[in-house]
Parts: C-alpha cells; sequence; structure tokens
C-alpha cells in the first residue's frame, strides 16, 4: 500500500533533478535558519512554501507536454491581460505596482510570465518549425518585447529581465541567425543612451553605485559594500554556519531574501560556494540534457529555456551579491526565502520532468 | 518526402545541440567567471575583507573615569559623584519621536526644559543616536519605565554618575564647576594633547578648582571593545582593552567651617576675604561674595538661571578675592611706615604734625580728621590712621621707592596661587606709567599723584589675596610662601598623597626691629585704635589696619547702572589683620564693597573668623551636608 503510494508519487519525478533540488532547498533552509535569527518563523513559512512548491512541481510533472503545448497561447494572453490590469488597477506596494488584486488575494502576473513567455515562444516557432524566416523571429521578439516592458516599467526590472532572458533564450535556441544576435547586440549598445533615459532614478542610481560602491557608502552602496564584505570575509572555510557576523549583527540588508547568498558565503565560505556552483551547474546540465533528448521542437525549446532560466537567476543573484553586477531584484533560485518564485521555479522544474517523461512517447 | 523530413528534422536537432553546446559554454563561462570573482573575494582579498568585517563589527568603547572628589581639610565633602538613573533614546530606532516622548510624558515627569535640553543635544551631537531625554529619575519612575519598557522600542535606562556640589553656594568660587565640553574646551584639549583621554568624557571642569585641577580630578580614560550591531548598538563586551583609572581626589588647606562663618558674616554684602595660614601659604577661607550655585551648571544651565546671574549688578559670577581690583586704602598704611624704616625715611618716634591737611603746590591734601591728629609718631599714626603723617611720608618716599618697597610683597604682581584667572593689578610707579598710557602729557608722573599713593589711593589696585598675601608675609616676619587651596592630592586606588609642599617665594630683607614697630602698632589698632570696638574682649592678641577706599569711578569690569550708582559708589570697607601677634596662625584680608567705614563694616567680619579659628567659637555651627538627594530642582 505505502509502496505504491510512493510509487505513484515518484512517478514522473527524474531522480537527478530532484536530488539536486532538494540540495538547494537543504541549503537554502540551514541558511535561512541563520539569516531569519530573528524573525524563525520563516524558517517555518519557507517549509510549508516548499512543500506547496513541491506539490505543485509533481502536479506540473504529471502534466503531458501537449497539454502545455496547447494551452500556451490562452494562458499567453490571460497573463498578458493580467499584465495590462495590473497597469490600470494594480496594488501599489514599495512604490511599485506589482499585484493584481482578485478579491480574495492579489497575485503578481509578471511571476506568471515566467513561465507564460518560454511555452508561448516554443509553442509558437513549435507550429512554424519547418521553415523559421526573420519574420517568425520578429514576430517572437515582439512577443517578448511587449510583457517584458511593461513589466520593467512596474517598475520591477529584475523580473523583467528573467522574463526576458527565459524569452530570449527560446529564440537563440530556435536558431536566430548569429548575424541577427550581433546585429542585435550591437543595436542594443548603440540604444544604450536612451535606455538610460528611460531608467528610474534608483535604477541608474544602483547602475551607477556598481561602479563605485563607495561613493555612496550608506546610501545606495551600502548594500553591495556590505554583502562584498560578507563574501570576502567568509575566506575559504567559512565562519561555520550561525558565525556570520555580517549577518547576525544585521550588516546585510534583505539577508533572507535577495541577499541571501551573502549570508551563505560568508558561513560557508569558498567550499560552500563551490558546492553551491557545482548544484546550479548540475541543475542547468541536467535540464540542458533534458532539452537535448527531448523528442519535439516545443518540448526542446521549453526545456533548455528552463535550464537557461536557472541559470539566469543564479549568475545574476550571486554577481549582484558579490559586486560584479549592479543590484536587481533577482533571488538565489531555491534558496531565498520567498513562496512565489519557489513556486514558479518548481512548475518549472515539474514542466522539465514531464518533458523527460514523455521523452519517449511523442515523436510528432 | 518523408525522408527529406526526417533529416529535416535531424538537421533541426543537429542545430538545436549546437546552439544547447554553446549555451552550455556560456554558463561554464559565467560559473568560471563567478568562481574567479569567489575565490578573488575569499582567498586573494579575504584577509582585507576580514578585517573590514572586523572594523564593522569592533567598536573601541570608552569607558570614562570617575571624577575625583574635593575636600576640605577636614573632609567634607565639597564636590562629588553619585550614580542615577537617565531615560535614554536611541533615534534610530525609534520611528515616531515625538510621539514616543508624549507616551513617555504620561510616566515620567518631563518638562519643557527636558525637551528643549534634548533638541539642544540633537542638534548639536551629530552622529551620536543616544541621548538622554531625562536624567536623574527618580526610583518610582525608574520602574515604572522598566514595566513599560516592551512599549518603547530604543528607549533605554542608564546608570551614569553626576557631579554634586552638596554645600552649594558655600565656597561656590573656590570649588568652580564643571560643564559640558563645548569647542573652546576641545580646542584647549587639543593644544595639551590630552582630546583623546576625554573621548567618553561628557563634562569638564570650567571654573575654580575644578578647572585648575581638571588633569588629577578627570582621571584615565579606560578602553573596551565592544561588538555592535549595524545600528551601531552594543550586543556584547569582547574585552577590556584598559580600565579606566579614577581621577584624583584633592584635599583643601581650606577650613569649609571658616569659610561658612565669614560668608554668613557678609550677610547681603559684596566682598572677598582670603585667610592665609602665614608660615604655609595655605589658604583657610577664600570667600567672594555673592557666590552662586555651581549645581546650576553641570547639565547646561537654563537661559532664565543665566540671565538672572549674568545680568545681576552683584556679578555674583565674578571671583572678587581672584579678580576684584581694589584700592587699598588705609590698609596700605602699615607697609608704607615699614617702608619707611627699612629704608631710613623715618625713625619710629619721629615725629609728624597733622594740621589736618598737607599742601603739596597748590594742591590741598585733607586729612579725614579735619582739625587734625596734632604730633604723631609711627606708631601712633597706624593706630589712629592719620592721613597728614602718609602723605608727608610718601612725599618724603617718593613713588619709586614706594613701588620698589611694595613690589616685594606682591602688589601689582599675580601671586601664583593654584586657581586659574588671576589679575596682576597695579602698583604704580613711573614706569608703569609710561607703559600704561599713551600720550606724553598723561605717561607723566605728577608729584601730586604720590601723595595720593601714601594712603593707598590713586591708581593702586589689588586683589584682596594679594592684600592677604602681604599681610602673612609681614606676619611671618617677611618669609612669603606660595598661596594654594589644594593640601594635597590623593590616589583614591592606593591611597597615595601628594603634598603641595610649602614654597617659599621669597624672604624679604626685613629689620627686626622695623617688625616689631609695625606689629606693635597694628596690635594697637585692634586694642586702642579704629577696631578696637571689633576686637573687644578677644582672648587671644591680634593685629589689624583698617581702610576705607574711595570709589572715585567705577572700576573697569563694572558696567554702570543709573538706579545703582549711589549705593556702588559708596566707600569700599576694608581689614586686614592677624594673629596672635606673636607667633601668628592666621592673617587675613577682608573687602566689603560700599560699605563705608572699614571698622565697621570688614573688622566685624574679620573677629568672627578669628575667633571661630583660634578659639573654635562660632556663633551658629555650620551645618553638616546632607545626603545626596537623588533629584535637584532646577539642576538641569
Amino acid at each position: 500500500m505505502i509502496n505504491r503510494f510512493l510509487a505513484r508519487l515518484s512517478e514522473g519525478i527524474d531522480g537527478p533533478l530532484f536530488a539536486i533540488v532538494c540540495g538547494l532547498l537543504a541549503l537554502g533552509l540551514a541558511t535561512l535558519y541563520s539569516a531569519a535569527f530573528q524573525a524563525p518563523a520563516r524558517v517555518g513559512a519557507q517549509a510549508l512554501n516548499i512543500l506547496l512548491a513541491l506539490a505543485l512541481m509533481w502536479v506540473a510533472a504529471q502534466i503531458p507536454p501537449q497539454a502545455f503545448m496547447r494551452y500556451a497561447v490562452p494562458a499567453f494572453v490571460l497573463v498578458l491581460l493580467m499584465l495590462v490590469g495590473v497597469a490600470l488597477f494594480g496594488d501599489v506596494r514599495n512604490n511599485a505596482r506589482r499585484w493584481l488584486p482578485l478579491g480574495f488575494t492579489s497575485i503578481q502576473p509578471s511571476e506568471l510570465m515566467k513561465i507564460a513567455m518560454p511555452l508561448m515562444l516554443a509553442g509558437y516557432f513549435h507550429r512554424h518549425g519547418a521553415a523559421l524566416r526573420l519574420r517568425e523571429y520578429a514576430v517572437a521578439i515582439a512577443l517578448l518585447a511587449v510583457p517584458t516592458v511593461m513589466i520593467a516599467r512596474q517598475p520591477d526590472l529584475g523580473t523583467a529581465l528573467l522574463v526576458a532572458a527565459a524569452g530570449f533564450s527560446v529564440i537563440f535556441l530556435a536558431g536566430l541567425s548569429w548575424k541577427v544576435i550581433a546585429g542585435g547586440s550591437a543595436a542594443v549598445l548603440a540604444s544604450l543612451p536612451i535606455l538610460w533615459g528611460a531608467l528610474h532614478d534608483y535604477q541608474r542610481r544602483r547602475f551607477l553605485t556598481l561602479l563605485d560602491p563607495s561613493s555612496d557608502p550608506l546610501g545606495a552602496g551600502y548594500h553591495i559594500i556590505q554583502s562584498t564584505i560578507a563574501v570576502g570575509s567568509g575566506g575559504i572555510t567559512g565562519k561555520g554556519w550561525l558565525s556570520g557576523t555580517q549577518t547576525h549583527l544585521e550588516f546585510i540588508p534583505e539577508r533572507a531574501t535577495d541577499f541571501v547568498f551573502a549570508v551563505y558565503s560568508e558561513e560557508f565560505g569558498l567550499i560552500g560556494n563551490t558546492l553551491l556552483l557545482v548544484l546550479y551547474l548540475a541543475l542547468i546540465m541536467r535540464g540542458l540534457m533534458i532539452a537535448a533528448n527531448a523528442p519535439t521542437l516545443f518540448t526542446r525549446l521549453v526545456a533548455g529555456s528552463i535550464a537557461l532560466t536557472f541559470f539566469t537567476y543564479a549568475v545574476v543573484n550571486m554577481g549582484m551579491v558579490s559586486g560584479l553586477l549592479p543590484v536587481v531584484g533577482v533571488p538565489l533560485p531555491l534558496v531565498s526565502y520567498g513562496g512565489t518564485s519557489l513556486v514558479t521555479l518548481c512548475v518549472g522544474l515539474g514542466i522539465l520532468m514531464s518533458i523527460q517523461r514523455h521523452r519517449a512517447l511523442v515523436q510528432t | 518526402m518523408r525522408l527529406a523530413e526526417i533529416r529535416n528534422t535531424q538537421r533541426e536537432l543537429y542545430y538545436f545541440q549546437l546552439r544547447l553546446g554553446v549555451a552550455g559554454i556560456i554558463v561554464l563561462a559565467a560559473f568560471a567567471i563567478l568562481f574567479a570573482r569567489f575565490f578573488y573575494l575569499q582567498v586573494i582579498q579575504s584577509e582585507y575583507y576580514a578585517t573590514k568585517a572586523e572594523d564593522n563589527r569592533i567598536f573601541i568603547r570608552p569607558i570614562p573615569p570617575n571624577r575625583g572628589l574635593i575636600l576640605d581639610r577636614g573632609g567634607v565633602v565639597l564636590a562629588r559623584n553619585y550614580s542615577a538613573y537617565t531615560l535614554e533614546l536611541t533615534l534610530s530606532k525609534i520611528a515616531d519621536l515625538e510621539g514616543t516622548i508624549e507616551e513617555l510624558a504620561t510616566l515620567v515627569d518631563i518638562q519643557p526644559k527636558d525637551r528643549r535640553r534634548f533638541r539642544k543635544l540633537r542638534e548639536e551631537s551629530k552622529g551620536l543616536d543616544t541621548l538622554p531625554l531625562r536624567i536623574r529619575l527618580t526610583d518610582e519612575e525608574v520602574a515604572r519605565l522598566a514595566v513599560n519598557r516592551h512599549r518603547f522600542p530604543g528607549m533605554d535606562i542608564k546608570g551614569r554618575l553626576f557631579r554634586q556640589y552638596p554645600l552649594g553656594e558655600l565656597a561656590s568660587h573656590v570649588v568652580g564647576y564643571i560643564g559640558r565640553i563645548d569647542d573652546r574646551d576641545v580646542a584647549r584639549l587639543e593644544e595639551a594633547d590630552v582630546r583623546g583621554n576625554y573621548k567618553g568624557s561628557d563634562h569638564i571642569g570650567k571654573t575654580g578648582l575644578e578647572r585648575s585641577y581638571e588633569r588629577e580630578l578627570h582621571g584615565t580614560t579606560g578602553f573596551e571593545e565592544v561588538e555592535t550591531d549595524a545600528g551601531g548598538l552594543i550586543v556584547k563586551l569582547l574585552r577590556r582593552t584598559a580600565p579606566a583609572v579614577s581621577g584624583n581626589d584633592i584635599s583643601l588647606t581650606l577650613d569649609i567651617g571658616l569659610q561658612e562663618i565669614v560668608e554668613r558674616a557678609f550677610g547681603e554684602n559684596r566682598g572677598a576675604l582670603v585667610a592665609i595660614e602665614p608660615s604655609t601659604g595655605a589658604i583657610l577661607a577664600f570667600v567672594s561674595k555673592p557666590g552662586y550655585d555651581p549645581n546650576l551648571f553641570i547639565d547646561g544651565i537654563d537661559p532664565v538661571n543665566w540671565d538672572a546671574l549674568n545680568n545681576s549688578p552683584e556679578h555674583p559670577l565674578n571671583n572678587r578675592a581672584l579678580t576684584g581690583l581694589y584700592p587699598l586704602g588705609s590698609t596700605f598704611k602699615p607697609f608704607m611706615a615699614l617702608a619707611a624704616l627699612e629704608l631710613g625715611t623715618r625713625t619710629p618716634t619721629q615725629l609728624t604734625f597733622d594740621p589736618g591737611y598737607f599742601t603739596l603746590g597748590n594742591t590741598r591734601f585733607r586729612d579725614f580728621k579735619a582739625d587734625g591728629h596734632g604730633y604723631v609718631d609711627m606708631v601712633r599714626s597706624i593706630v589712629v590712621s592719620c592721613d597728614t603723617y602718609y602723605y608727608v611720608l610718601a612725599n618724603d618716599l617718593g613713588i619709586d621707592n614706594i613701588a620698589h618697597f611694595m613690589g616685594q610683597f606682591g602688589f601689582g604682581a599675580r601671586t601664583g596661587i593654584d586657581l586659574e584667572g588671576e589679575s596682576a593689578g597695579v602698583l604704580p610707579s613711573q614706569e608703569w606709567k609710561r607703559k600704561y598710557f599713551k600720550t606724553p602729557e598723561q605717561q607723566r608722573w605728577y608729584a601730586g599723584e604720590t601723595i595720593s599713593i601714601g594712603i593707598g589711593q590713586g591708581y593702586h589696585a589689588h586683589t584682596p589675596l594679594q592684600l592677604a598675601l602681604a599681610v602673612a608675609a609681614l606676619a611671618n616676619d617677611g618669609v612669603m610662601h606660595r598661596p594654594h587651596l589644594v593640601d594635597y592630592v590623593e590616589n583614591p586606588r592606593t591611597g597615595e598623597r601628594t603634598y603641595t609642599k610649602p614654597q617659599p617665594l621669597k624672604t624679604i630683607p626685613l629689620k627686626a626691629e622695623s617688625l616689631e614697630v609695625i606689629k606693635r602698632a597694628m596690635a594697637g589698632v585692634n586694642k586702642e585704635g579704629t577696631s578696637a570696638r571689633a576686637f573687644a574682649g578677644a582672648s587671644y592678641t591680634s593685629a589689624g589696619k583698617t581702610g576705607t577706599a574711595q570709589v572715585i569711578a567705577l572700576k573697569h569690569g563694572e558696567k554702570y547702572v543709573a538706579s545703582q550708582v549711589d549705593e556702588y559708589l559708596r566707600d569700599h570697607a576694608l581689614f586686614i589683620a592677624f594673629a596672635p601677634v606673636e607667633s601668628p596662625k592666621i592673617a587675613l584680608a577682608v573687602l566689603v564693597e560700599n560699605a563705608g567705614f572699614g571698622a565697621r563694616a570688614a573688622a566685624p567680619i574679620a573677629r568672627k573668623a578669628l575667633d571661630y579659628y583660634l578659639l573654635g567659637k562660632s556663633v551658629d555651627k555650620p551645618a553638616r551636608p546632607a545626603p545626596a538627594p537623588k533629584k535637584q530642582d532646577g539642576d538641569d
């Protein structure tokens, strides 16, 4: 009986991927326990978040990829409409209009877009799979650009960046010509001054502060200075779990959420960081492997995009905390405190598992 | 077709896998960069960042030392410390400061002046996060706050030491007071290169002994390493780098009983008295009236009290004994007579005829006794305080001889007392006049000016301290000791005492016969002369001299106040004395401002002082200080 239940439970779950995810979640909980010493309730709350996210992962893993493809367009349109709704009558929290009130609760449609975007684009390419021309790519880029700009204007630069990365990785894997990529990059570089003008003051400050954190040590530079100190002072072996001085004396802001890596890094040092890099690398590589073995263009593109989304998350967050990249609101995947990104990421993993499970079944 | 499709699919797959490979390489490259960054931060630069993290968390906190006590010669405490609780607020932890203060006001008494002071502290101490809102909480208030502590994040109840002057006004000009360190103090500390020792100190000696003995009283600041959080709050003590060393206690030569007798004897009068032990220079009483309550100054005096003290026509903040400059009047006569004997200008028995005046050129100098004293010898000239005798004598001696002789007694020079801010005064001479005035007309010395000098008028301006020291030197047969208030400095831990050694400043060469004449004459003053009534029935021998100094013009440093002009133009009453005559134990000078005749206003004060000091006799015993109150009104 129990064995049958466990068998059903493990059905569709990719062993290696699940093991890696569990490793990351465990590290995340341990780090959170240290980071949230002033609010221990967060550890319990995060454990619940994890259970919910794993359940959703399991559900996603049971759904065949065709179903995802079938509902990709309606889902995308729905999320896009929700984004319009947010722009029109969303709740303003912390100076940003990100939340859509639904009466009983409120949600962030921009989070849903992280899943809807790659599904939409992969489905689009799949349908035009026989002959991909520049026109298809142009349409795809337009489909990507509209929600990205809407999210960036909420403003939520971090999510916009992740949505853009997820969509772009689909377009890239679909075979966008190198010439276009080179030309596009040149165009982006050329339009940087215009982009600069469109940024919010605080966003500009973050970029400027990255170049010289000491220019504003108590203001915008404080996050970077303190997190870099935390990382550096961790040394090779770290200060030990629960012994990070930067963490426990509250020098690290946002230490449970976006800056949790500073806590981890301070307490576990270079050895811990290497372990984390290896886990992420394994997760991404497993994802790319699933993509390589996937049967259809849709599943390949979706799998590749999901794998690369983890890459974007991890690099942007660790780069930001260690002072390589500007401060953008991107959490450390599966480690940072917070239910929303955890759920989105786990649903993505569930889709990956579904693709892996159904790799041999469909060959249309 | 089907084959082509499959080939197509395979080519598609090939391209896709190529792209996946590129993506994989990008991933590896990015992770390699991240690893390199971690390696750089955590291996190559780890020491640098470890230091930064330590700097972040470790704060070297100064431990202010306990200030030394000030005690009188009998151990009566004149300045001490007591610990009390303060209510402190940490601004960074309080969102609504005004609201918090309002709420706290429902629990403890918070006066408008507390709010004013708190506001002022916030303006003055930028960067300091924790500031006191109320000081000297009562036990009841501490209890109430402790119970409600959870309601007020950022509120703390801290124990602190407070300075207190238990005797209040008594001897206030000697003890002085401490106050909050201001910019001028900082400049002074930096000049002396002791700024570091004041890292944890809020207060410093401002006047009196508190200022002059600041180095002894303050002590050495200790240091401890504490761990602080990002908000600057102390999490725990790491180690004590150096303990604080308490300041030394200073014990005075002052007899607080004598001081109190004298201060009471002054009543409502303004003036000064300095009493010195002739054989050592130890100061027994050092009075300047009116005084003030030094407790008012400790934590910043409030504007109302400050205006009252500062704008009072009585100038209670002036230390008259130390800085007040007065003509000596007839108390100068014994010194003139001594000069005459020493320089051979007069013999004791040589007679001078006093018709009631002395004429020089066209000017007639009047004796206070209009019909004159007739023939007077030296002793009689002192006993009856004959003016004409000294007009003639001054004329015979000449100004420069007078100035030279009087200079030996310390007139017109700082005495070197261990109190800062002493005035030098003026001992007139031809040279002084040349230096002091600008035009040749003013610089010339007129013979008529010498005549007034003979009776202690004219350009003379001396402090009561100078006069007392001269009397002490006279009483001590010309051996002059540096006047000092501090008997010894005691290390409170080891009990080791450093005594102020009697420092002979100089020995004025005086013939015994001359001294005998002058002392006999001054003894006569108290027995049968101008102060005979004040000293009637004294069981000890004493020598004295009365003086009445004309206030010709208001002295510098005093404002002209029209409504007070009459009173403030009245003569000053002076009296000098020492006793017992044979082996003087005490010498003193009294000055009572605008009180008329010295015999009437000043001599009785001297009598009370001598009675108390020599006989232990006092009308009302000086009250011992009451225990320190936890809270004192008007203190802050």
